[in-house]
């Protein structure tokens, strides 16, 4: 697989090294001469000094030819124009941009740039799974937020629990997808019976996501 | 008309305040307050501090019923990001960019941004000022 990585700040660094150690084909693009130099006395050939957000640039880069793009650098704009023009430019699928600032995700879906990773909601999330161990914990959201996939653990005193997954009253649009019970994993089917302490993962409409918390932990 | 300017740059801050002493309605967008302390101190317009992809600002500072747009940030990308978004999300009827990257101007012109590049401008006077002396 040939990767192409735009930005040579920690992530970028760091993650060329892990594609490299994994055995795959990488070039990493960083503009600043400074940085360039501190990271091709590690990284030697791999790295381009360049801008990415340049057409010149990703041509000499291989664009055409990359299997995945991740834009990485600190900026996002830059990781938006990167993007947009290996998409439309190079008809690269596979393209990942790095959210910066929160606030700017809906700029990155706006232009069309589905594959974001957003570092802050990522802590977020885990910092909300090690706190709030009985609510429903968002895991991934798709559709621009319309679809929720959520966790939760079902409390003792849950509505659902010691209920059949045929006999459970669920908001309309949603769906228990898998229950992680001990070492095992279960598939909901009618007939299973869920209990306390089961993980359950499941997927709802975004406006649903409050009934399915009444149904699945109670008035809390 | 009602306008919204990107980039409180030397330029952006001079359009502001020509374009509201003519009459117009001016929004300025510009994530340093420093950069915000170049307007004059009785600036009639609305002022907002932030960057100019960020959907919500855009819409409190007016992008859903405005008629123009200017993208005169410091940086090509962030200019020319804001354009995109002004045309695709806010439908915003004139969108004009500034890129000081020939190269980059010419493509996103292809795509059909309404683009002012300074460099080509800057050359094309000076070569026209020396054309006579050969």
């Amino acid at each position: 697989m040939y990767v192409i990585v735009a930005g040579g700040g920690k992530i970028g660094f760091n993650l060329t090294k892990t594609l490299l150690d994994d055995g795959q084909e990488v070039l990493l693009i960083e503009k600043d001469p400074r940085k360039f130099r501190w990271l091709e006395d590690r990284l030697g050939q791999v790295v381009l000094r360049g801008d990415a957000t340049e057409v010149a640039t990703l041509e000499e880069a291989g664009a055409r030819r990359a299997d995945a793009v991740a834009a990485v650098t600190g900026f996002d704009e830059d990781n938006i124009m990167i993007c947009r023009l290996v998409q439309k430019v190079f008809g690269v699928n596979r393209v990942i941009g790095r959210v910066n600032n929160p606030q700017n995700e809906d700029a990155f879906r706006l232009l069309g740039i589905n594959n974001i990773i957003n570092s802050t909601r990522l802590i977020y999330r885990l910092v909300l799974q090690e706190v709030d161990a009985c609510g429903l914990i968002p895991l991934l959201t798709l559709k621009g937020g319309e679809v929720e996939f959520l966790e939760t653990v079902l409390p003792p005193e849950s509505p659902a629990a010691h209920v059949a997954v045929k006999d459970l009253i669920l908001p309309e649009q949603c769906l228990l997808m898998a229950i992680l019970r001990k070492e095992d994993l279960i598939f909901p089917r009618g007939d299973v019976v869920l209990l306390p302490g089961d993980q359950v993962i499941a997927a709802a409409r975004a406006d649903e996501v409050e009934a399915l918390r009444r149904a699945l932990l109670g008035s809390v | 008309m009602r306008v919204i300017i990107i980039g409180c740059s030397r330029l952006g801050a001079s359009l502001a305040s020509s374009l509201a002493a003519s009459g117009h309605e001016v929004s300025i967008i510009d994530a340093k307050s420093e950069a915000l302390e170049r307007l004059p101190h009785d600036f009639p317009g609305q002022v907002y501090q932030g960057v100019g992809i960020d959907l919500e600002l855009l819409a409190r500072a007016g992008a859903d019923n405005a008629d123009v747009l200017i993208a005169v940030t410091d940086r090509d990308s962030a200019n020319l990001v804001s354009a995109q978004v002004a045309r695709e999300k806010f439908h915003i009827p004139r969108v004009i960019a500034r890129v000081y990257d020939p190269k980059a101007a010419e493509a996103y012109r292809a795509m059909g941004l309404d683009i002012f590049c300074p460099t080509t401008c800057g050359i094309d006077y000076i070569m026209s000022r020396l054309g006579g002396a050969k």
